[in-house]
């Protein structure tokens, strides 16, 4: 089933707000691009681990090891596809 | 005196490589994860053992971890697997005798990093303050130590 463009966009703002609330970046994260690198923006690899227990927790899923990679929390676009690969959407 | 046979120029070895990886962590933010996700965090990066050598003294716990935490991020440096998608807990810290700390690879980690490539993994940890350090020198046979495919 294809997301609408309001999924998306909700989708996008509870990861907003999870990065807000535990990403630690140098930037506002309610304000950047889904396409920012969120470790070009300060993310590090223990808010990273802070971001996946909290989207975890959030959206009751579990990140299979293979998706335990610096690629999937990369930005807000790639968190948003692996939420919706774990069927989270 | 009779002249030798043209064997031709001596075999080139390969000097052994060097991987290293570094990785600092802030205690006080280990501290707030374990209290932010409860169990959670311990249980999804740490294995059994290691939540043992942590918990106890519940004082020491955080300081702990992070030396712990430092040294697997440490590691995905090394042997460049953070792109890899290796479980935290892949990657092992034991106290080994002396005090002293080694690392020990398991499933994905351990199979992606060569054991006949790579001859040996040193692990050095230290803290101060609020601050937790971990290097991983690991010296390599040949440049295949890491094999991710």
């Amino acid at each position: 089933m294809s997301m609408t463009m309001t999924d998306t966009a909700t989708l996008d703002a509870k990861i907003r707000s999870v990065l807000h609330d535990h990403g630690r970046l140098n930037q506002d994260a309610q304000s950047i691009t889904p396409e920012t690198d969120l470790y070009q923006a300060g993310l590090t690899s223990h808010a990273s681990v802070n971001v996946m227990l909290a989207l975890e927790g959030q959206f009751d899923i579990e990140f299979p090891d293979q998706m335990l990679n610096r690629a999937v929390f990369s930005s807000v676009q790639a968190i948003r596809s692996a939420l919706q690969e774990l069927g989270a959407a | 005196m009779s002249p030798q046979p043209d064997s031709g120029p001596p075999p080139v070895r390969a000097a052994p490589q060097v991987r290293s990886g570094i990785d600092i962590v802030q205690i006080s933010r280990i501290d707030e994860s374990l209290k932010r996700f409860g169990g959670r965090f311990a249980r999804r990066l740490f294995t059994l053992r290691e939540r043992a050598d942590s918990d106890q003294p519940s004082v020491l716990a955080p300081q702990r971890y992070a030396l712990r935490f430092a040294a697997k991020e440490a590691a995905l440096k090394a042997f460049d697997l953070a792109h890899e998608g290796i479980n935290w807990r892949d990657i092992e810290v034991v106290p080994s005798e002396g005090g002293r700390c080694s690392l020990q690879l398991h499933g994905k980690a351990a199979r992606l990093v060569d054991p006949t490539a790579t001859s040996h993994i040193c692990l050095s940890l230290s803290h101060d303050g609020d601050y937790a350090v971990a290097l991983v020198v690991a010296t390599c046979r040949d440049a295949r130590a890491v094999d991710p495919h």
